[in-house]
């Protein structure tokens, strides 16, 4: 970090200012930028597998047949992810941070980093959100899937996997990119715990220049430059997933394989009107 | 009975069925042999549905037995998916995947549960969306094609697992009239290709013309079981002629 030979003075304007800070301090910046993106990525990443474990367990079906075994082990599992996500939504995470932190070392012995408790932080309270998010995604998908799946002989875990999950995911994928961009917004409050993010880096170069405007105006375009790119490029992929919205007749018959075929000329109009012929016919 | 010497594909013995205090369905018996195209009839609540969906375990029983080549699948040793895979069933609402295409709607029970190869589940399913007329849609998604071509599909789909019996619950049901025709002729077809099946329908010159024989349910049992001549021309349950009469009455 650069160090000042000055004291802040009033013989700048506020714009000299901004330029004198980007001149000076951009890497500062450019790596506080960099551990909040990581930070929020991997821990919107990691909340996800979290949100998705937790959802899909809450959702697995308990037949009146099945063991007792498996039922009090599944019981005792949704108990412990209930409250789980109750008390990680039911707390601020600016708490949790320092609970987290301070308290695995004194309690455990865990002496981690500030980053790694961060990590740590994001990814169960994302986990958190995401859990609801998750079971109510799965709940959204209409129950015959599950019974087309199941009557052709997938079991559950593949009708989950190959035909509700990919549901689901699309339909929660705005929540995801939501928790992405709160996620990028509220690495801020590690400050606590002094993980050197965009805010921490903002907090110091102010304590070096008193200053507060010019280097938290900066932060702030920083932190909206961030978060618009990711809800543009989440965007995209919410469009990419969904295909495009026409799609291309395929040329007919090329398999080889050979087909009893119905006779010339009766196409799908004739078969209709032949139905309704018959149907007056009945009457 | 002409099938009197072959053994039954599907047998239910005593079958029963209670949603709660309510029971849908009271000590059915029932047999189909190889070859059979049995149409169930009968009103809205008489449990036609219901004893479809327990015949492939999508509704547990509450009691009695179902008999699979006469291997009981209500042993908790048989292997219900295995079970599931040898019986299709096309549903009223169609129930496609919508997150995949037409031919991966078609292909993906044969690459995860018959565990086919990729080019051999890809040839499967162009056979029968051939056969079903929808081959020019292999690329579309459920949402863009018409009622009556998701039904075609999901009949291709059914089929593509080469299922010894098919299920019919209501498949025109859901659809706009217009429709009707090609899935119930597509369905023709496949009774002139010999399959097996089981079809729940309230088309009653489709279950006249192609089953071999019609089973009428009333109040959660089976009121009358006969060859489709008798049914339709000369049923012997008062109950029977009364749904027909007015059955035929609403359609005017």
């Amino acid at each position: 970090m650069v160090i000042p030979v000055f004291l802040a003075g009033t013989d700048k304007t506020f714009w000299e200012w901004v330029v004198f800070l980007i001149q000076n301090n951009y890497m500062d910046f450019i790596k506080g930028a960099g551990r909040t993106l990581l930070i929020a990525a991997v821990g919107t990443i990691l909340g996800c597998i979290i949100g998705f474990l937790v959802g899909i367990v809450q959702t697995i079906p308990l037949e009146p047949q099945d063991n007792i075994i498996k039922k009090i082990i599944l019981k005792i599992v949704r108990a412990i992810m209930s409250s789980y996500v109750e008390i990680f939504r039911g707390t601020p995470m600016i708490v949790q941070a320092i609970v987290i932190y301070y308290g695995s070392l004194q309690m455990f012995g865990i002496d981690m980093t500030a980053m790694t408790a961060g990590f740590v932080v994001v990814s169960i309270n994302t986990g958190a959100y995401m859990a609801e998010s998750v079971r109510g995604g799965i709940d959204s998908i209409d129950v015959g899937q599950t019974e087309a799946a199941k009557a052709i002989g997938m079991t559950h875990f593949q009708t989950m996997l190959s035909i509700i999950l990919p549901q689901a995911l699309r339909n929660i994928l705005p929540q995801i990119g939501n928790n992405l961009i709160i996620n990028i917004k509220d690495t801020a409050v590690l400050n606590v715990i002094s993980v050197n993010e965009l805010f921490f880096t903002a907090k110091t170069l102010n304590g070096m220049y008193y200053n507060a405007f010019p280097v938290y105006f900066i932060a702030c375009v920083v932190y909206f430059i961030m978060t618009f790119t990711c809800s543009r490029i989440l965007r995209w992929y919410e469009k990419k997933i969904d295909g495009p919205d026409s799609y291309t007749l395929a040329g007919t018959g090329h398999t080889g394989v050979p087909v009893k075929k119905r006779p010339a000329g009766m196409t799908m109009q004739l078969m209709n009107r032949k139905y309704n012929e018959q149907r007056s016919a009945m009457r | 009975m002409m099938n009197g010497n072959k053994s039954p594909v599907i047998e239910v013995r005593h079958l029963i069925k209670n949603f709660g205090k309510v029971e849908v369905l009271m000590d059915i018996d029932f047999k189909t042999y190889p070859g059979d195209v049995i149409c169930v009839i009968g009103s809205s609540g008489s449990g036609k549905s219901t004893l479809l969906r327990c015949i492939n375990l999508l509704e547990t029983p509450t009691g009695g037995d179902i008999l699979f080549n006469g291997k009981n699948i209500m042993d908790r040793k048989t292997s219900v998916t295995d079970y599931r895979a040898k019986v299709g069933m096309v549903f009223q609402q169609f129930n496609l995947f919508n997150n995949m295409t037409v031919l991966q709607n078609c292909m993906t029970g044969q690459i995860k549960v018959l565990k086919r190869s990729k080019k051999e589940a890809e040839e499967t399913a162009m056979k029968y969306l051939t056969q079903v007329g929808m081959d020019p849609y292999i690329n579309a998604k459920p949402h863009q094609i018409s009622g009556g071509q998701k039904q075609r599909v999901a009949i291709a789909r059914a089929l593509a697992m080469e299922p010894e019996v098919l299920l019919f619950d209501e498949p025109t049901s859901a659809l706009d009239p217009e429709m009707v025709g090609e899935v119930l002729e597509v369905m023709r077809e496949l009774v002139e290709n010999g399959l097996t099946m089981i079809i729940v329908t309230h088309e009653m010159a489709f279950a006249r013309d192609v089953s071999t024989r019609v089973v009428f349910m009333d109040k959660g049992v089976i009121a009358e079981e006969d060859t489709p001549e008798i049914i339709f021309n000369n049923p012997t349950n008062p109950r029977t002629r009364e749904f027909l009469a007015r059955f035929m009455h609403d359609q005017d």
